[in-house]
């Protein structure tokens, strides 16, 4: 996994709340056995939607997506998260995440910075007044930055502080884990030998 | 001080566990299926690893078969090429899978309990949102993300910080007619789609004692739909009768050692919770949803809300567009929403308990003209089963489908979907804006409810049944 210490990228505000996984991507779209190409089915249902915000010209090579409360609800489908990273998003701003959404995340690199939902509103309104503007997402310093001048928003951003260590240092999970092999090793000793298993000796 | 049922077992599975980092926690059972699990296995093939415990491993297949001709080739290519990336994984890295028209296939929530791997006490995970239903063994069970699926294929462990515990305590009896179903769609409109976040549920008090392992599962399968990390129910009698003689239960000694160790897995009377609801059974009514997420439920009787009736301004403006997207007009009594499809089915309500109420509601009368209704039973051994006690007959005579084991028209990714604008009543778990097929509008709705509401073509409960002549339609 890449690097992630900070991001800035045109922010793309989807003023909208209870964003779950299936609207991120539909069902219908996770055939594909690949981690790729996932970008088609990105918010599909709204993308034939004119008006729909990722259609603006404006946001367009949009990397910072700022949603409303409880995004990424719902299914535990990784592909919601692939389809954003696929679409080129790095980070989404939101105030409060699904949990497993928030989890995929972290594993697969893409940022989710949970945030005040009076900030949230201040980017929207910053974003719709001035469309293309940037945002930053600090993974050092934990803020989110946008804006300039007496208007400029900066605030500090929630994230655990193990995901973080990880993304800071672009760190494989499993490449860890294995370095506990001894200690899964002796946990597996103490298991009680009545507890179920799918394969039998035949 | 005491400890709460989920810190007993969780303590029970921690295999290393330091400061400043989450716990490392052991994986009992890992079950898998076609759609989460392909790019695990690739990452797997990529860095040259293994399957850790094969043995604590399953795999089935449920989110992308059909549920007709289930006998032949399927036929959408994508759907057939994930099906068999499946079967290939599965056979190189020696897992146990069962596919398709083998007796044990069906969605993984319903096959884990059937087979008797889920059991009180273990730590259960799956790339599935809906792992929770496992909970109601008095297990930790939850869904994770392909990347996890590979994390615990390499390693039968996952990191994770230790979740806030919160009590549900459902006081008195449900009145009759009343299920599992509408005490947890009430309580999802009570605590809101993200009141479980970060914690550990458990449900408790006399109307969750007194439902059966089925209407158990249906509570716990539930907890994703209000944020919850995982859902339980201390086992008991009910729990233990349940598992006792099913394939992969403790046996002879083995069993009373189990028993003598579940027993121990309640929480201490002197436990804190870091949060406590209690809500009272003997008020609860049918219950359905009216909006796009299983929070935005009323009872059965009542009126579909307005915007205004909302004091939170993302909750108003969420209703505005949940109406708009549902084509309800505010005011409008459920019970006169006119439905099309009926959809019985899904890891929350395809059991055989719950087919069985189905037929007995539907027995002797007919799904109304313009309404279709659809049974999939949630796995093969529960279409047999059903089949064997006369319940197809029933369902056919009454002119609703019968159909084969899957997820179905519960996320439509298989060719069950409704079509754009049409309304349906569905027993699963999710009324999101195009779950069941682009453009659909769903209602959440219990066993009873469905199968009423398809012989009435409205949302309504048996109570608004004239009284059927069995025998005849
Ligand atoms: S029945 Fe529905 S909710 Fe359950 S596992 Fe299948 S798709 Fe998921």
């Amino acid at each position: 996994m890449d690097k992630f210490t900070s991001h800035t990228g045109v922010g793309v505000p989807l003023r909208r709340s209870n964003v779950d996984t299936d609207q991120i991507i539909p069902a219908e779209y996770l055939k594909r056995v690949t981690r790729t190409g996932f970008e088609d089915g990105l918010f599909a249902a709204w993308r034939n939607d004119p008006s729909f915000v990722l259609n603006n010209q404006a946001y367009a090579g949009g990397s910072v997506l700022v949603a409303g409360p409880d995004f990424g609800t719902g299914s535990s489908r990784e592909h919601a998260v692939w389809a954003l990273q696929n679409y080129g998003f790095r980070a989404v701003i939101s105030p409060r995440f699904g949990d497993i959404f928030r989890g995929n995340s972290g594993k697969a690199g893409l940022v989710a910075a949970q945030v005040d939902e009076k900030v949230v509103q201040r980017i929207w309104d910053l974003l719709d007044a001035e469309p293309g503007a940037t945002v930053t997402v600090d993974l050092e310093s934990r803020t989110v930055r946008a804006g300039t001048g007496i208007d400029a928003i900066e605030d500090s951003f929630d994230i655990d502080d193990y995901t973080r260590w990880r993304l800071l240092e672009g760190l494989d999970d499993i490449g860890i884990t294995l370095g506990h092999e001894a200690d899964i090793a002796a946990f597996e000793t103490t298991r009680p030998t009545w507890k179920p298993v799918t394969l039998h000796a035949v | 001080m005491g400890k709460t049922l989920a810190e007993k077992v969780w303590d029970e599975h921690v295999v290393r566990s330091v400061d400043g980092e989450p716990d490392l926690l052991y994986v009992d059972l890992h079950l898998i299926h076609e759609v989460t699990s392909p790019q695990a296995f690739d990452g797997l093939r990529l860095a040259g690893r293994r399957v850790r415990r094969p043995d604590l491993t399953l795999a089935t297949e449920d989110h992308n078969v059909p549920t007709i001709d289930w006998d032949k080739p399927i036929a959408d290519p994508v759907s057939r090429t994930q099906v068999d990336t499946l079967r290939r994984n599965a056979e190189e890295f020696g897992v146990r899978l069962h596919p398709l028209g083998d007796i044990e296939q069906g969605i993984v929530h319903v096959v884990g309990p059937q087979l008797g791997l889920t059991q009180p006490g273990m730590t259960i995970v799956c790339g599935d949102s809906h792992t929770s239903t496992h909970g109601a063994f008095g297990a930790i069970a939850f869904g994770i993300g392909t990347s996890e699926v590979e994390h615990v294929l390499a390693t039968q462990t996952l990191p994770q910080a230790k979740p806030k515990t919160m009590s549900v305590t459902i006081d008195g009896s449900l009145p009759e007619g009343v299920t599992g179903k509408d005490m947890v769609l009430a309580l999802i409109a009570h605590a809101g789609t993200g009141g479980g976040q970060g914690y550990i549920v458990e449900y408790r008090g006399q109307a969750i004692e007194e439902l059966s392992m089925e209407g158990r599962m249906t509570v716990c399968n539930m907890s994703i739909e209000w944020g919850a990390k995982a859902g339980m129910i201390a086992p008991d009698q009910t729990t233990f009768d349940y598992i006792e003689g099913r394939p992969e239960a403790p046996k002879g000694a083995d069993w009373d050692v189990a028993v003598a160790h579940w027993q121990t897995l309640r929480t201490d009377d002197d436990a804190v919770f870091d949060r406590e609801i209690v809500m009272d059974a003997t008020t609860m009514t049918p219950f359905v949803t009216w909006g796009t997420n299983p929070g935005q439920g009323v009872p059965l009787g009542a009126n579909v809300p307005g915007p205004e009736d909302f004091d939170d301004v993302q909750d108003r403006i969420a209703a505005e567009n949940a109406l708009r997207y549902m084509g309800l007009e505010a005011g409008t009594p459920m019970r006169e929403v006119k439905v099309d499809t009926v959809f019985v089915g899904s890891c929350t309500n395809g059991r055989i308990e719950d087919l069985r109420l189905a037929a007995s509601i539907i027995e002797g009368h007919h799904v109304a003209a313009d309404t279709r209704m659809l049974v999939v039973p949630g796995s093969a051994r529960v279409r047999l089963q059903a089949e064997g006690e006369g319940l197809d007959v029933i369902f056919k005579q009454a002119g609703a489908e019968w159909r084969g084991a899957g997820c179905s028209m519960c996320l439509g990714m298989n060719p069950d979907t409704i079509a754009p604008g049409e309304r349906s009543a569905s027993t699963s778990n999710r009324n999101f804006e195009g779950r069941q097929g682009k453009g659909g509008r769903t209602h959440l709705v219990s066993v009873p409810v469905a199968a009423a509401t398809a012989i009435r073509g409205t949302l309504s409960s048996p109570a608004d049944l004239t009284p059927a002549t069995v025998g005849s339609n």
